[in-house]
Order: C-alpha cells, then sequence, then structure tokens
C-alpha cells in the first residue's frame, strides 16, 4: 500500500512539474494542402523557437473533414487556437457563443491600423473574433503563349474586349475558359464577379444576406450577360463531370487559355505550363460601378472552450507580426493582411495585390458569404445554368424559395 | 476486505427455487439479453433518436427548435427528394439485374477445367475492390476527354457522350459501376450453391431427358432457392443503401439529377447544416427499408415454421 501511495505522489509531482514547465498549446487546423501545410509547420516552428517553453500540439485535417470535426470539438474537446475563414462563416461561430473575442488582442497590437482591409471581414457588432494570417484575390489564370497563339496581345480589361478575346480564341479551336463544376464552388466565384460588376457590392451583400429576392430583375440582368458567355461557348464541355483540379488538363494540353480562381492553383500546374502563365483581373462590365474584389481571408480563432487561452493569444500576437505575415502568406502564394508585411516577389501575388489595392470594397467568396444551404442551392442552380442557359427562370425560383425559407419571405 | 467473508450463506433449497422453476422462460432471457441491450442501444435508441430529431430544426451544436412536421411539409415540396425517391427506385430496380447476371456468370464458371479458380477469383475481384476504388475507376472510364472508353470508340468515329455530367445519364453510370461488383458478390454465392446441388438428381434428370433449359429452370434452379434469396436480399439492401459510389462519383450531381435518398440526407447533414431535415429523410428511407424488412422477416418465420 505504501509503495502505491508513493507512486502515486511521484506521478502526480511529474505530471504537475510538466505542466509547469511545458504549456500545451493544442491547434486544429484544416491547412491540409502540401503548400498550406508547409506555411503552418513553419509558423508554429518560429513560434516554438520564440517560446521555447510552449509546446505547440498540431493536429492536421482534410478540409471537409474539418468541416464536420470542427462542430464537434469546439462544444465537446474544444483545442486552443483553431484555423477558419473570416466572414459570414466565423459569424456563425460567433452567434452560437463558440468564438473568442479578440478585440484585445487587435487593440493591444494596433491591427486596425496594421491590418485596415480586413477589419469588417473580422468583426461582428464592433469586435473582433479572429486574426487574419492570408488573403487572396480571386482572378484570370491565362496562358500567355495561347493567346499569342491566337493573335491577343494585350489583356481584356472591359467587357466588349473580354468577348472578343474569346471569339478570336475560338476562332483559333481554342476553348476560353476552363471550369470543372463537380465541387460547384468554381461556378460561384463567376456569378460573385459578375454580379458585382455589374450590381455593385452593396447590392451583391444585400443578396448574401437574403434582403433580395433572387428573381429580382437585377439578379436576371446578371444571367443574361452570363448568358453572352455560355452562348459564345467560352466554357468547355462537360464541366459537371470534373473537379477544380480535373479540368486543370484543359489548360495544360492547350485545348483552354483561362481559368477563374485563386492562388492555389498556381502550384498545381507543371513546371513548363506554369512559365506561361499569367493573371488579368476581372475586366469592367459598368464604368460607373466601383472595383469590387472577391478576397477570402483565412484567420486564426480562439474557441470559447479553449483551455490555455492566455498562450492561445500570444500566437495570435505572433501570427500577426508582420515579418511573420510575410513568411506565412509567401509560402501560400497569398497575400499578407499586415500593410507593414511584403507581398511576395511574384506575378500572382504582385498582381492580386495591385488588384485588391485599387479595390473599392472586398467580399469575402458566395459559399463564405451567404447560408450554406443557400450557397449549395444556389451553386447548383450556377451549374444548371451554364448547361442550360433557357432555364434561367426555374432555377431562380427555385434559389428564391430556399432563400425564402432561411431568411423569410420579402 | 473482511466483510467478504461475512456472506450470508443461502440455506438449502428444500423443495425448488424460483429460478428452477421458471427455468425454461429465464434461461433464453438471460441469453438473450446481453445482445438485446446492445442492439437497443446501438440500433434501437438510435433509431427512436433520429425520429424524434425529424421534428426539429437543429445544425447540429446549438439550440433544437420543434417545428412539429414542418421538416416534412418541406420535404415532400422538395423536387430534388422526389428526384432522389426515383433514382433510389431505378436503383433498387436495375441493381436486380445483379443476381440475374451472377447467376449466368456462376453457370459459365461451374466448370472443372484447368485454372478455373484463378478465372473464379478475378470474376470476384471487384467485390474486394473498395467501392471508392470501384468509382474511381469508373469515373476516368467515362471522361468523355481522357477516358479509356472515349479512347476505344473514337477511332470508329463515335463520340461518347459525357455520361456524369449529363442529367440523363448519370445515375445509370452510377448504377453500372454499382453493378459491377454486386454482380461478382451475387456469383459467389451461386457459385457456392451450385456446388451443394445433388448431382444424381441431375443424373435421374439427365436420364428423363431433360436438358438445357428445361434441366435449369426445373432442376437446378429450384435448388438455388436459399442463394437467390440471400441474393436478392443483399441487392435490395445494396441498392437502397447506394451512397459511396454517388458521393465519390457524381456527389449527387449534376445539380441533383444523380441524387439518392441516402446521399441527400447527408447532404443536407453535413454540408447544409440542417440535421432534423436530413433526419427526416432518414426517416422516410427507413420506412421504405421497413416495407422490405416485413416482407424479409415473413419470409424468414415461415421458412423456419415450415422446417419444423
Amino acid at each position: 500500500m505504501k509503495t502505491i501511495k508513493t507512486l502515486l505522489c511521484a506521478t502526480a509531482i511529474a505530471a504537475l512539474s510538466t505542466t509547469a514547465f511545458a504549456r500545451d498549446l493544442v491547434m486544429n487546423a484544416n491547412t491540409s494542402d502540401p503548400a498550406q501545410k508547409e506555411a503552418m509547420e513553419n509558423l508554429i516552428a518560429d513560434f516554438e523557437a520564440a517560446y521555447p517553453e510552449i509546446d505547440v500540439k498540431f493536429n492536421l485535417y482534410d478540409h471537409e473533414a474539418f468541416k464536420v470535426a470542427l462542430r464537434n470539438f469546439l462544444v465537446s474537446d474544444a483545442p486552443d487556437l483553431i484555423t477558419w475563414n473570416a466572414g459570414n462563416r466565423m459569424k456563425v461561430f460567433v452567434d452560437l457563443g463558440l468564438f473568442e473575442d479578440v478585440s484585445d488582442v487587435w487593440a493591444s497590437e494596433n491591427l486596425y491600423e496594421q491590418m485596415p482591409a480586413v477589419v469588417g471581414a473580422s468583426s461582428v457588432d464592433g469586435k473582433q473574433y479572429g486574426v487574419p494570417y492570408a488573403y487572396y484575390a480571386w482572378g484570370f489564370y491565362y496562358r500567355k503563349d495561347l493567346f499569342e497563339q491566337a493573335g491577343i496581345t494585350e489583356t481584356p480589361s472591359t467587357w466588349e474586349e473580354f468577348k472578343e478575346m474569346g471569339a478570336q480564341l475560338n476562332a483559333a479551336d481554342i476553348t476560353p475558359v476552363t471550369i470543372g463544376t463537380k465541387n460547384l464552388w468554381p461556378t460561384a466565384g463567376w456569378f460573385d464577379f459578375l454580379n458585382l460588376r455589374v450590381n455593385g457590392a452593396d447590392f451583391h451583400a444585400d443578396l448574401m444576406d437574403g434582403k433580395i429576392k433572387y428573381t429580382d430583375e437585377r439578379v436576371k440582368k446578371v444571367f443574361e450577360i452570363w448568358e453572352e458567355l455560355v452562348e459564345a461557348d467560352f466554357f468547355v464541355e462537360n464541366h459537371p463531370a470534373y473537379s477544380f483540379q480535373e479540368a486543370l488538363p484543359f489548360m495544360n494540353q492547350g485545348k483552354a487559355a483561362m481559368y477563374l480562381l485563386a492562388p492555389f492553383i498556381v502550384s498545381m500546374f507543371p513546371d513548363d505550363v506554369r512559365e506561361q502563365v499569367e493573371w488579368f483581373p476581372f475586366p469592367i462590365i459598368d464604368e460607373s460601378v466601383g472595383i469590387y474584389e472577391d478576397a477570402p481571408t483565412d484567420s486564426f480563432h480562439i474557441p470559447v472552450n479553449a483551455k490555455n487561452k492566455d498562450d492561445a493569444r500570444l500566437f495570435l500576437k505572433f501570427a500577426a507580426a508582420a515579418e511573420n505575415q510575410t513568411k506565412t502568406a509567401g509560402t501560400l502564394d497569398m497575400l499578407p493582411p499586415n500593410i507593414n508585411a511584403s507581398v511576395k516577389d511574384d506575378r500572382f501575388a504582385q498582381g492580386g495585390f495591385a488588384q485588391l489595392s485599387k479595390a473599392d470594397g472586398i467580399m469575402q467568396f458566395y459559399d463564405r458569404d451567404t447560408d450554406p444551404a443557400l450557397a449549395k442551392v444556389g451553386m447548383q442552380g450556377f451549374q444548371e445554368f451554364l448547361q442550360h442557359p433557357d432555364r434561367i427562370d426555374d432555377i431562380l425560383e427555385r434559389i428564391e424559395v430556399e432563400r425564402a425559407r432561411i431568411y423569410g419571405a420579402l | 476486505m473482511t466483510d467478504m467473508t461475512s456472506y450470508p450463506v443461502p440455506p438449502k433449497p428444500r423443495h425448488t427455487t424460483f429460478y428452477s422453476r421458471n427455468k425454461l422462460v429465464i434461461t433464453p432471457l438471460l441469453f438473450i439479453a446481453p445482445a438485446f441491450a446492445m442492439f437497443s442501444l446501438f440500433v434501437i435508441y438510435p433509431i427512436i433518436q433520429s425520429i424524434s430529431l425529424s421534428f426539429y430544426e437543429w445544425q447540429g451544436i446549438g439550440p433544437k427548435k420543434w417545428v412539429g412536421f414542418n421538416n416534412y411539409d418541406l420535404l415532400f415540396k422538395d423536387p430534388v427528394f422526389w428526384k432522389a425517391l426515383v433514382n433510389n427506385i431505378y436503383w433498387l430496380v436495375l441493381f436486380l439485374l445483379a443476381p440475374v447476371l451472377g447467376l449466368i456468370i456462376a453457370l459459365f464458371l461451374n466448370q472443372k477445367v484447368f485454372g478455373i479458380r484463378l478465372v473464379k477469383s478475378l470474376f470476384f475481384f471487384p467485390f474486394v475492390v473498395s467501392q471508392i476504388v470501384v468509382g474511381l475507376v469508373f469515373t476516368w472510364f467515362y471522361d468523355p476527354a481522357f477516358g479509356l472508353i472515349a479512347a476505344l470508340i473514337e477511332p470508329l468515329g463515335l463520340k461518347l457522350p459525357s455520361i456524369l455530367a449529363s442529367e440523363d445519364w448519370a445515375t445509370f453510370g452510377v448504377i453500372i459501376a454499382g453493378l459491377w461488383p454486386q454482380t461478382a458478390y451475387c456469383m459467389i454465392l451461386y457459385l457456392t450453391g451450385l456446388n451443394s446441388v445433388n448431382p444424381e438428381m441431375i443424373e435421374a434428370a439427365r436420364l428423363d431427358g431433360a436438358r438445357g433449359w428445361r434441366l435449369l429452370v426445373n432442376i437446378v434452379l429450384p435448388q438455388l432457392r436459399a442463394a437467390t434469396f440471400i441474393a436478392i436480399v443483399v441487392t435490395v439492401i445494396g441498392a437502397l443503401r447506394s451512397f459511396d459510389l454517388v458521393a465519390i462519383m457524381t456527389e449527387g450531381g449534376p445539380y441533383n439529377s444523380s441524387n439518392v435518398l441516402a446521399f441527400y440526407m447527408y447532404d443536407n447533414a453535413i454540408f447544409r447544416y440542417r440535421m432534423g431535415y436530413a433526419a427526416s429523410i432518414a426517416t422516410i428511407l427507413f420506412l421504405i427499408m421497413d416495407v422490405y424488412i416485413v416482407w424479409f422477416l415473413m419470409r424468414l418465420l415461415k421458412n423456419e415454421k415450415g422446417s419444423r
């Protein structure tokens, strides 16, 4: 009996001493793509080097699995830190009271002045609930050599030029645009940009918040403009059969010239193709409408049920610092939200940065800005529209039913 | 530690104990109890729980809101639900080809020649591979730009329609992929069934002049009744559970044209955070399966009575 007691005491002391010396910081992340994984591991290594007494336990999840797991671990066994997205996706959990208010971190590090572009996306009712580590621009990734082959010397900046460019590419037997719609969300990039260019950001934000009917004439106008492209054979055939990566070979094989997407596509091109790839922003449709862009923002959050919130705050401060933002965003091929950080010296990051600096306002992305159930029905509608533009009235009617179910009749 | 020894010794029963009087009732109950407890905890309780969940609006976390039959009301007005239900019926009907094809292959393979064991195992192979792999392989087969079928028929001047991108063909494309492993499974069931066919009966039938089709229908098939029953049971269950192939090949698309109830339920629960709505789909699926389960149980009871 005595020996047992001694043993118990010894283990208890050992346990106490380890907690005293090494402070565990548990982090659950969805950064599973190769570049994302590397960026996160580097950031953690740097953090541990700066704070040797803190031991970061890093749990990596696949993107979709994370969406499911998040809802479980936030209520049952919360980690100290998570990666997630700013905007409506964050607001869902803030409204449920599951994300910690980190306005104190914003105030103490003066992030309001250092990260002006992402304050809005990180705030709910004037309080901040996360610290962004990267954001990125959407735009056209195109093959310069194919453009030259079709006799195109300049990238289009107006809608007329854009359509003209498509006609030239089609004449040269190159499909202008590749898109894989099996995952649905690539279609939403098109809708977002067309709606932002035609109706502006205020209208778009209201639509995302369910304050405008999908059967509104202004929404129909967007699809009329989109239909011009569908009718002019802008898009590859059979796109519902391909995931977003599976649509890339069309570009790699020179059958299609461009893809409306985000920087994570860059590392997926084979080296010889990537050399030919350049970037241009979505063209202007209506001169009187400002330049609004999609710029999805990825950020760190502290769950309300976290155990080690002090060290989690240390991590947020560390991740917000300019030099760490430079490094992380650089590895990700994305942009650092901190204005004192430097943007990677590469044509995609610089191009996206220049465009966002010009922007009159930014949105997150269709499936980050609106209700997830509505986003799904909406994107299925966009996919069907691309196959059957004549069904647009039915499609909008169906999306409107879902909008009305979620946000109430208007 | 000492109080254990002071356990009172029960007096020896003079006549009978309660247990020995009711032995015939209690013993079976005791044997059933562990299984029943497990079954209640892991099968019956979740069923009741998900049926009750279907009367709530709930996003997986946070408060639940009682909505009565509202989920069912929405469900019956949801065109995707009806589309998925119709697709489930396609699955059910077309999947019954699996026992037929399985029987044909089994009859063909049921011969004693050199190397037949290898051939049999090759035919069984698709059932061993994971459904996910089957789905991926067929997706690549069907690919209209880079796929094998396209490459084979292009020299003939034919153009493959994109099966998985077409609202008319996607479901059938997925069902064909599902039939491949299911046929292999039915084949194995029939092969084992054929092993137990009484050779004397065949011989007697032959002597009486039966051959070919008549021999098969009147002599062989009746002896394969048990195998047929099992083959149909697993096939119907397989058709109603169809989920993995849909998830991997089309995700229910294009725009829900290849959706089935099981996948639509998953989609609502996991990606749209509509747990109550998903539970109402699960309940409907459960009711559909009940029809079939009742038929199955009645068959089973009848068979057992017959064998007594």
